[in-house]
């Protein structure tokens, strides 16, 4: 793809990408919306969380592994423990990045 | 004109409980303690709650500039797309595209189809954004990724109405820390492995984790969080993950319905309250990273 044409497909990517975000805020915004919509769309955030967070530490390969040679498994149950006690994201974020870095060194990874 | 409207604000769902978690989860550590209104968000406490996103940007925004210089993408298109889509999975999705000499037509098709879940995102913060001209919205919309959605919405349990300063901020700092990972992976191109090797692609997991540690004080949470994830991870193990993150919020959602929200234990007369935080102007945009890891590419890893 040259440079042009690049250019063009990446105008266009932003613009399929921007109508998603866009309509249903200048759609929504300031309407009220009745209470068991509204009771609905709360849940996304814990959904959504969940919906990346499970499958990554499950299944990083795409298969489920639930085993000691699960790095991503075995780095997560301190990462919960520590974000329990904590309740500080920044603390469990450095904890859980610096426990994959040991122990991806550690296992030569 | 606009700004006078009348239009009453969203029906307050949001009770003293669901403050006190969040009073609870930000009572310590870096962060303060959210005060009843929209004064208590001021544009540099969204600086602040970007924080978590940066750390996770950075390393997988800069996986991607790398990803991108080593299979030839220029590093205008590098960081263009991450100026102009910003949406991880999406762009590491389009490096490999372009690696493989995919057409315009694959690329775009494929990047719509994979920021659809950002719809999802954009309807359910749409109640709590506090009243704005359009120009406003259409620029907050630019930079809704999973993250920024997710700590804004966080940020929303303890006040109930967004202040634009607010989410602007936090949204341009996650961009800002996007692109500039993106340019310096770019730049670096070729003369580092797979910067993601020592596991920092692991801190927007961590941070999700977090978050769900936080959130998930209640049963309905807990089912909620059980279910989309459960029903995710089927999905992604027969690798349609990008559908799966959307059929799962969905699914996982109604079937929250069925269980009584936190502030019905408690007091569900708590009217909305509404943030008189004064708008901020003049805030900086930015680009609109987002990490993405639902829709994986073939790298598995997903930036903003």
């Amino acid at each position: 793809m040259d440079g042009v044409n690049l250019f063009l497909a990446i105008l266009a990517m932003g613009a399929v990408t921007y109508l998603p975000r866009a309509l249903p805020l200048l759609a929504l915004a300031d309407r009220v919306m009745p209470p068991k919509l509204l009771r609905f769309l709360q849940g996304f955030p814990v959904a959504v969380l969940a919906a990346f967070a499970m499958p990554l530490v499950l299944a990083p390969e795409g298969s489920l592994e639930i085993s000691a040679g699960n790095l991503a498994l075995l780095v997560t149950i301190p990462t919960l423990l520590v974000a329990r006690m904590t309740r500080s994201i920044i603390a469990t974020v450095i904890f859980g990045s610096v426990l994959m870095a040991v122990f991806r060194l550690l296992g030569g990874g | 004109m606009r700004e006078q409207s009348t239009t009453a604000r969203p029906p307050a769902e949001r009770s003293p409980a669901q403050e006190g978690i969040c009073q609870e989860a930000d009572g310590r550590g870096d962060r303060e303690t959210p005060g009843a209104g929209g004064a208590a968000l001021p544009p540099s406490r969204g600086v602040r709650e970007a924080l978590p996103i940066v750390l996770g940007y950075l390393p997988i925004g800069f996986a991607y500039g790398v990803l991108g210089a080593a299979v030839g993408v220029p590093l205008w298109a590098i960081v263009g797309m991450s100026v102009v889509v910003y949406a991880g999975s999406a762009q590491f999705l389009a490096v490999g595209l372009l690696d493989q000499g995919a057409s315009a037509l694959t690329l775009v098709t494929t990047t719509f189809l994979v920021n659809l879940r950002h719809t999802l995102y954009a309807t359910a913060i749409a109640p709590y954004l506090e009243s704005m001209g359009r120009g406003r919205l259409a620029w907050v919309a630019a930079e809704v990724t999973d993250e920024s959605f997710v700590m804004n919405m966080r940020a929303a349990r303890g006040t109930r109405s967004l202040p634009f300063g607010f989410t602007a901020s936090l949204n341009a700092t996650a961009q800002l820390s996007w692109i500039t990972a993106s340019l310096l992976g770019g730049l670096v191109g070729g003369f580092v492995g797979d910067p993601l090797r020592f596991g920092l692609d692991y801190a927007l997991i961590a941070m999700f984790v977090a978050l769900l540690a936080l959130q998930t004080d209640h049963l309905r949470e807990v089912v909620i969080g059980l279910v989309a994830g459960l029903v995710s991870l089927a999905f992604w193990t027969q690798g349609h993950s990008t559908v799966g993150v959307i059929v799962a919020t969905l699914a996982a959602s109604g079937v929250g319905l069925f269980f009584p929200a936190a502030e019905e234990d408690s007091d569900a007369g708590t009217g909305p309250k509404e943030a008189k935080g004064p708008p901020v102007e003049g805030l900086p945009r930015v680009g609109e990273p987002e990490a993405t890891w639902g829709t994986t590419g073939a790298t598995g890893q997903d930036g903003p």
